[in-house]
């Protein structure tokens, strides 16, 4: 009894719930019974239950055979795989979509958002009603809907065959549309360096690490030299031309690399009734891509414009006045301010359209909801674990994107004295 | 004297505006061609619109109202328009509409639906039209008893003795009070409701309904779907997450570390999986983790997922308006000496909430449309009854139709609501702009 000693008058256990500075410590206290409580309720009621079914909470799923197939995948996989690995098959398809669709997103939302402020009617009239369209129309039914244009628009691969094809190939024999999917020149490499085993579980080829390591040194290195003129600029007052070196850094060791490797195209073919060849994009992953895109979208061209209207008209006029050019009042002054506004709420639609991504079940795409949290659940019947591996997927990818976020606001928040 | 040879003495008429910048060919090429990159935008977009046009014109207005099948429709559009014209076959929508609208309810009771309708635009409009009278928040207190009631229908007397439930506690909290202190009758007064609840409530209500039968034909959760499966999970939803979401964001506030921690806890896992992940659990794990035998029907499972999910996003919005509210007003209402649930009951939660209602309404409109989300797991949305639809032989095939409906539905829906929060937002808005 510390706090008796300290406390002047002897201590009642009324003082628990009427002294102020005994209650918060009753409140928590209290809480957190009730909350293990229910925990713990939780948990016997789950005990009792697997009990009464006859199975009990174990992992060794997944080193099972899965015994079913992924038509699109990143990895190696067969249908004798584990099911461990088909779930890793599931999330690079997640995280693949999910890449695919933010990019596409951005882009899109971009243009869009710029050109609702533009001055000109019809095409702030138009962006207005694509906004409002993709917004207030749920997500899943644009998902079904893009399949379906796929689907019945498409010519079929039998439609590209003969004399009297109606179909053809776009880009120079290169790109085919199908209504099985689209197939795009692959990339090839004669002479490569073979694959990377990690963890015995996926392969890494070498071929891949090693351009991204030389382009990341180009970029470092371009950077550097722009580092470098800016100090001659301030010392000087001249800055010296750099862009040619800059371009020259990054592009010419790339492009040696590649010679190196032998890097060459391979072109799909029609040969039988399919393309052969090429890499193959099924039409679930294009429906799933583009309608997800398409959504997001609409909610970053209003995070934008809302971001560009949030900098005040003030903000313009004072760049001109210190003469300023528009391109350089842009860059300087509205566009790091308005990107303070912009990025939050844009990598919360990131995470919603990475979340989105789990409806890729609608059209068959096989995502970790589809593998993991789908055939495997029906297959092993242990809901309990797969829901659970799942749930912690998505909250790794959430938790770790928000996290990156917490300190990019912390980095750009306005220093106020 | 004078060497200015001319003065003019009155004012010139003023002329009209040249013809190029003045009336319709003014405005094109202001608003239109004004300059080169515009003006390119401007053609853009005019092709767009046409072909858009071009594309879908003919198809919505060739099309075919009245037949049984797809096959009808196709022969009848060809005996109508010529050879190759594929036009749209609404004649779908004309005989399933109330299908979509009401899934699998049946037709001589449609009118509950209905009536459950209005009756929730009539108690929640007290909540947002404040010159309404205040008696008018008792309907709203009651409407989700009669709403369930008028819905599922059976005897009244179980939505009844639910009532009862708060009637029970509320006299055991002023009985209590009276005696043993505020903490006793609030704590003796939640005890009592929910003891009546789990062991009077149920024979009470049969006993009544014994004595004196009062009800209307039971409609069970299988028959539930289209649009009106779609508002009651959404609206049920969000009545239900309101005051849970409130609490998590007061809780996400605290100084209390472990109460903090739990509500930041349970926010943040639930903003970071999926819905469809949530509604797995409902329809395979969440009577795993109820008491051994206890199973109840799919619907209500997934209401409570869907709760928990919005309450956690409505907990961040309410956050958000209370984030928005001056230091000031906090300090001001411990100044007055009132108590923490006074000072947020009296004080800081009117404005907060005022702050946060087009948040929620934005929220709501998220949620309704991710309500679509139930179709996976077997629930007969519009979405699900597109494809049970399609499973007809006679309308296999049918696609754009369906879902060029469906999407109608909710894009009425959506947009009204998001006009309205606007509206709300602008009305609301008391700073000086």
């Amino acid at each position: 009894m510390a706090t008796q000693a300290q406390s002047q008058r002897t201590f009642t256990p009324g003082m628990l719930i009427y002294d102020t500075r005994y209650r918060s410590m009753t409140i928590q206290v209290v809480a957190l019974m009730s909350f293990m409580l229910i925990l713990a309720w939780l948990i016997s009621n789950t005990v009792q239950n697997l009990n009464a079914l006859g199975k009990g909470v174990s992992f060794g799923f997944l080193n099972q055979p899965a015994s079913y197939d992924i038509n699109q995948r990143l990895l190696e996989y067969t249908s004798r795989s584990t099911h461990l690995r088909a779930s890793v098959v599931g999330l690079l398809n997640t995280l693949l979509v999910a890449v695919l669709g933010c990019t596409l997103a951005t882009i899109l939302g971009v243009v869009i958002g710029i050109l609702r402020l533009s001055h000109n009617w019809i095409i702030a009239r138009l962006m207005t009603i694509y906004i409002e369209g993709f917004r207030n129309v749920p997500v899943l039914l644009w998902i079904v809907f893009f399949m379906a244009v796929l689907i019945d628009t498409l010519p079929k691969p039998s439609d590209f065959r003969g004399e009297d094809a109606t179909a053809s190939m776009l880009f120079g024999d290169s790109v085919a549309f199908t209504n099985r999917g689209v197939y795009v020149p692959e990339p090839l490499f004669a002479n490569g360096l073979g694959d990377v085993s990690i963890f015995g579980l996926f392969e890494i080829s070498l071929d891949l690490i090693a351009i991204l390591i030389v382009l990341t040194a180009g970029i470092l290195a371009a950077r550097w030299i722009r580092r470098r003129a800016d100090r001659i600029q301030e010392q000087t007052g001249v800055r010296p031309g750099t862009w040619y070196w800059r371009l020259l850094v990054v592009v010419g060791p790339i492009t040696v690399l590649l010679i190196a490797l032998g890097f060459h195209l391979g072109f799909p073919e029609l040969k039988g009734f399919n393309f052969k060849g090429g890499t193959y994009m099924r039409n679930s992953l294009i429906a799933l891509w583009l309608a997800l895109s398409f959504y997001t979208a609409a909610f970053i061209a209003e995070n934008v414009r809302a971001g560009i209207l949030a900098i005040s008209k003030g903000q313009t006029e004072a760049a001109y006045s210190l003469g300023l050019r528009p391109s350089s009042t842009m860059s300087l002054v509205i566009l790091p301010q308005a990107l303070r506004v912009i990025i939050p709420p844009l990598i919360s639609q990131y995470l919603n359209l990475t979340k989105n991504s789990s409806l890729a079940i609608a059209v068959g795409y096989m995502d970790v909801t589809g593998t993991l949290g789908g055939i495997t659940l029906n297959q092993t019947g242990r809901e309990l674990e797969t829901i659970l591996l799942l749930m912690i997927c998505y909250l790794v990818i959430s938790l770790g994107v928000s996290g990156a976020l917490n300190w990019y606001n912390s980095k750009v928040k306005l220093k106020e004295r | 004297m004078s060497e200015t040879a001319y003065v003019r003495t009155s004012m010139l008429e003023s002329q009209p505006p040249p013809k190029s910048e003045a009336g319709a060919l003014g405005w094109v090429r202001v608003n239109l061609f004004d300059g080169w990159l515009n003006s390119v935008l401007t053609i853009l977009s005019l092709l767009a619109i046409f072909l858009v046009l071009y594309g879908s014109l003919p198809w919505i207005i060739q099309s075919s109202w009245t037949a049984t099948s797809l096959n009808e429709c196709r022969a009848s559009i060809i005996e109508r328009y010529g050879e190759g014209v594929h036009g749209a076959c609404w004649a779908v929508i004309r005989e399933r509409y109330l299908q979509l609208l009401y899934g699998f309810y049946p037709s001589e009771a449609y009118f509950r639906p209905n009536l459950t309708f209005i009756l929730m635009l009539v108690a929640i409009s007290p909540v947002l039209f404040p010159v309404l009278p205040r008696q008018m928040l008792w309907f709203s207190a009651i409407y989700p008893f009669l709403g369930y009631w008028l819905l599922w229908g059976g005897t009244i007397w179980f939505p009844v003795s639910m009532v009862l439930g708060f009637v029970v506690g509320y006299l055991l909290i002023v009985v209590i009070s009276k005696t043993a202190g505020a903490l006793a009758g609030v704590i003796g007064g939640a005890l009592g409701a929910v003891l009546y609840w789990l062991f009077l409530a149920g024979s009470f209500a049969s006993l009544a309904h014994a004595v004196i039968p009062i009800g209307i034909a039971e409609v069970e959760s299988a028959r539930f779907g289209g649009f009106m499966l779609s508002m009651t999970i959404g609206v049920t939803g969000i009545a239900c997450s309101l005051p849970i979401g409130i609490l998590l964001a007061l809780g996400r506030k605290s100084d209390l570390l472990i109460v903090r921690s739990i509500c930041v806890g349970f926010i943040e896992f639930i903003r970071g999986v999926p819905l469809i992940t949530l509604l797995f659990v409902a329809s395979t794990l969440l009577n795993i983790f109820l008491p051994p035998g206890t199973n109840f029907d799919l619907i209500l499972r997934v209401v409570i997922m869907v709760t928990l999910f919005s309450s956690a996003y409505i907990a961040e919005v309410v956050r958000g308006g209370l984030a928005a509210l001056p230091t000031g007003q906090y300090e001001a209402a411990d100044a007055l000496g009132l108590d923490y649930w006074k000072s947020m009951r009296l004080i800081v939660l009117p404005q907060a909430l005022k702050i946060s209602i087009p948040g929620i309404v934005s929220t709501f409109i998220g949620l309704f449309k991710d309500t679509t989300l139930v179709s996976i797991i077997g629930l007969l949305d519009p979405i699900g009854l597109t494809n049970a639809i399609r499973a007809d032989a006679a309308w296999n095939g049918v696609v754009w139709e369906l879902y060029a409906f469906v999407a109608v539905l909710f894009f009425v829906f959506c947009f009204s609501m998001s006009r309205y929060s606007m509206y709300l937002e602008r009305k609301l808005q008391t700073d000086h702009k």
